[in-house]
């Protein structure tokens, strides 16, 4: 593998009593889009402030584009992009002024036109940032730090307080950016937008790293038992199906039935069993569900504080 | 070379946007000429005995000028980089490769630009409404006292950053700050009319030094080239300590 753009090792930092990263060592690689999920509080924002130069660390080796970010210089500058927690836009200036300005602070920035279609402001390249939707100035702040052309994307909550129609908006726009072959690190409390957009999650709780994988993999969950869930009429016997499944467990969801969860790690064959024995006998399998542990049961689990 | 287009460049931004703000056209822009207006209409053409006999409206020209340049500075830097300090604009525009030095010297190049233009309309509106003279033989005084002046209360703004916590308080204490002083060194009430303890005491702050170095500029009664050196030196120390303070402790993240 090529060598990676943030390398962390052992990152420590306290605000007086309160420690608030407790040793954390990740490394992310050219062109991926990474993110750091946690509750509020984890310590997500702490550790990209010190990985964008912002705040000093107490302890650990860090690394980001071969520079350490506690002595940041003006050419690392140029190949860094951030977009803070929350909006940071001067209300007075349009779209197309506010690109302008900061594309004016690098030595080669992209097209500001470029980057008004790549966050699709295209429509409102001539209206003040102050009369903007959340979403569309978020877009803006992100156009903002895209205008230097850098390798490397931080986006700290670039989604929070967002209606689901804003939040798609903004997830299409961070995906496009896989195209331009950015390396983009994100932080974020919503599972849903980390499986959506990153190709690796490090969950985070508590300021430790408590599981790091593709979405897909998180806290081992190709090797935690899917669900299948199923009614059965009241009083069926159900010793037709003792074996199936690693656990099998019912309760009695009155008149209507009674209600069975098997937990498998071979939900195909156990399917088929089931199916099988409630065919041989004309049972009828309402609300018959297969279900996998989503990211987000892993992630309750996890950060369960 | 290029340090200096980027601080055109961020200038010509912070123009933009402080014409665009309503709150900053009208507190640095409107108020001292309606101040001038209202004074002048009030204390009408009298003349002052302890002055040599120079006009009221005469008197009110350099005072509504000190007026304007610490709006245009002090206030105005007070208020809108606490309020970009606040808002993140501060915290981002260190995350570019901006030199810190260009995104201030951006605002106060702005900051000086708008003292000189507010001094030549109050100095005009004299002129034209109210007969007061234009002091052509003593412009280089003018123009220094302007420059020593504008540059130092900048200073001062800057530092006062250091002491507002929040976007909320910025106004309050700016106000607290720069109104008693405007009374107390003779700025909205002739000279004449405040005791003399007032007036020494007044002397120890640099509202009251910066209007007696306009004063000598703009009064037809001076005599010679009408530099206040001594006051000019008070302003200037002021402003340096001023501009210490804010190096020292000058802050580019939010503190609310």
């Amino acid at each position: 593998m090529s060598e990676p753009v943030i390398s962390i090792r052992g990152l420590r930092k306290s605000y007086d009593e309160l420690e608030a990263v407790k040793g954390i060592d990740l490394e992310i690689f050219p062109e991926e889009i990474f993110a750091v999920l946690g509750p509020n509080g984890a310590g997500k924002t702490t550790t990209v402030e010190i990985l964008e130069g912002y705040r000093s660390r107490d302890g650990g080796e860090v690394s980001v584009l071969g520079v350490d970010p506690a002595r940041p210089t003006a050419a690392w500058r140029e190949r860094i992009g951030i977009v803070l927690q929350g909006t940071t836009l001067e209300p007075a200036l349009t779209v197309r002024e506010s690109l302008q300005q900061y594309a004016g602070y690098y030595r080669d920035p992209r097209d500001v036109d470029e980057v008004i279609t790549l966050v699709g402001l295209e429509e409102q390249a001539g209206t003040r940032a102050r009369k903007l939707s959340g979403g569309q100035q978020r877009r803006l702040d992100v156009g903002i730090a895209l205008v230097g052309d850098p390798d490397l994307l931080f986006l700290d909550e670039p989604t929070t307080g967002f209606d689901p129609s804003a939040r798609r908006q903004a997830w299409e726009m961070v995906a496009g950016l896989r195209d331009l072959g950015k390396t983009v690190l994100l932080t974020t409390h919503y599972m849903e937008e980390a499986q959506v957009l990153a190709d690796r999650v490090a969950i985070i709780s508590s300021g430790r790293i408590v599981a790091l994988d593709t979405p897909d993999n998180l806290g081992d969950r190709r090797r935690q038992p899917s669900s299948i869930t199923f009614t059965v009429p009241a009083g069926t016997d159900l010793t037709g199906l003792a074996g199936t499944g690693q656990t099998l467990s019912h309760s009695d969801a009155g008149p209507e039935g009674r209600k069975v969860e098997i937990g498998t790690h071979e939900a195909v064959t156990d399917l088929n069993r089931i199916t099988g024995w409630a065919i041989e006998r004309g049972i009828d399998l309402e609300q018959l569900e297969v279900r996998r542990p989503s990211l987000e049961d892993v992630y309750l689990e996890l950060t369960d504080a | 070379m290029r340090q200096l287009n980027l601080a055109m460049h961020e200038f010509r931004f912070a123009q933009k946007v402080f014409w665009r703000n309503p709150a900053s056209v009208f507190f640095t822009a409107l108020l001292p000429v309606l101040f001038l207006l209202i004074f002048a209409t009030i204390f009408g053409n009298d003349r002052i005995e302890e002055l040599d006999g120079v006009k009221v409206t005469t008197y009110y020209i350099p005072a509504i000028v000190t007026l304007a340049v610490i709006s245009a500075t002090t206030v105005n830097l007070a208020m809108n980089v606490t309020i970009a300090r606040e808002e993140g604009l501060l915290k981002r525009g260190r995350g570019t490769p901006l030199p810190p030095w260009v995104f201030i010297a951006g605002r106060v190049g702005n900051a000086i630009v708008i003292s000189t233009i507010m001094l030549i309309v109050v100095t005009l509106i004299g002129r034209l409404l109210y007969d007061a003279p234009i002091p052509w033989s003593r412009l280089p005084a003018v123009a220094v006292t302007l420059v020593i002046g504008a540059s130092a209360f900048c200073c001062l703004g800057l530092a006062m950053t250091v002491i507002i916590p929040s976007r909320e308080a910025a106004s309050a204490i700016t106000n607290a700050i720069t109104l008693p002083l405007y009374f107390l060194s003779g700025i909205f009430i002739p000279e004449n009319e405040i005791p003399d303890g007032v007036l020494s005491f007044a002397n120890h702050f640099p509202v009251r030094d910066f209007f007696e170095a306009f004063f000598t500029a703009y009064s037809p009664k001076t005599v010679g080239s009408g530099f206040e050196w001594g006051d000019l030196l008070l302003v200037a120390v002021w402003g340096l300590a001023g501009l210490v303070v804010a190096l020292r402790w000058f802050r580019w993240t939010p503190r609310s």
